[in-house]
């Protein structure tokens, strides 16, 4: 059932980044330049899916998943150097391409060629992150946490 | 603002957060893209069969789309083959170390009133908002 769940919800998710024209990297370039013809549809995507979001979550949380024992609901808190790091060096690369990783592996169904390198790219990037993390945690106290927030 | 889409925009937004919400409910897990493609990296992941689930549901939405008259079109991508590498390093790097993406911080952290959340979409908001006018209208603006 997880993985039925989990293929409807990232069914329903693509659809909402394909109808809400999220999955162009143009349409996304055209919100972040707001010095040019500065288009706002990527807040009012965000506005309308916190609102549901939100509701939604609210009503989840106290209860137990469906297909599961609990709720994994991230618990830190604190606004430490590897999240501010690296959410500058993701909003670089987003402002480079017009790609998060939602639209850039939805995007593998048009198979075009530069989408298959950036998505390798990313995954490569990934990896690096997790293995120099292990190397951290392995050679001593680390201050990054395994846990991610989403 | 000749290219605003608002209604699309907001019913598309709202199967985000439909989705979002949907993933809790049914597996209690977040959906943040970032993540899920992230744990499926390496041996020994858990997670495995729902996490791919999930990719494939994502890859599946467009397919589908072509059903109903939404063109397969190719994505308009940066014309350098290095620009696009090293965005997409940048991108899996950072997503992995910041804890989240667009999706698991901008979207479901923002739901759930995190400040680590909040604090990493506008950072990465604010960043890509800079280079992109840096990019397309030189340093001085």
């Amino acid at each position: 059932m997880l993985v039925l769940a989990g293929l409807i919800c990232g069914f329903v998710f693509g659809w909402g980044l394909l109808i809400s024209g999220m999955t162009q990297p143009a349409k996304v370039l055209a919100f972040l330049d707001v010095l040019g013809a500065w288009d706002p549809s990527l807040l009012v995507v965000m506005a309308s899916a916190l609102a549901v979001g939100s509701a939604g979550y609210a009503f989840a949380r106290p209860r137990t998943p469906m297909f599961a024992t609990r709720n994994l609901w991230p618990d830190k808190t604190t606004i430490d150097a590897p999240l501010v790091i690296g959410a500058t060096l993701f909003g670089i690369g987003w402002g480079l391409s017009g790609l998060c990783p939602g639209p850039a592996i939805e995007n593998l169904a048009t198979l075009s060629p530069r989408i298959v390198v950036f998505v390798a790219a990313m995954a490569l990037g990934m990896a690096a992150h997790d293995a120099w993390q292990r190397r951290r945690v392995a050679t001593g106290p680390s201050t990054l946490a395994a846990k991610a927030d989403g | 603002m000749e290219n605003f889409t608002p209604l699309s925009a907001a019913i598309g937004g709202a199967l985000i957060g439909l989705a979002a919400a949907l993933l809790m409910l049914s597996t209690g897990r977040i959906a943040g893209i970032s993540g899920i493609f992230g744990g499926l990296i390496g041996w020994n992941v858990p997670d495995r069969d729902w996490r791919t689930a999930f990719i494939v549901g994502l890859i599946l939405a467009p397919l589908s789309g072509t059903l109903v008259g939404y063109a397969l079109a190719e994505p308009q991508m940066p014309a350098s083959w290095t620009v696009i590498v090293i965005a997409g390093l940048l991108v899996g790097f950072g997503t992995r170390l910041g804890g989240g993406c667009t999706s698991g911080h901008g979207i479901c952290g923002v739901a759930r009133l995190s400040p680590r959340s909040l604090a990493a979409t506008v950072i990465f908001v604010g960043v890509a908002m800079v280079v992109v006018a840096v990019m397309r209208h030189g340093l001085g603006g």
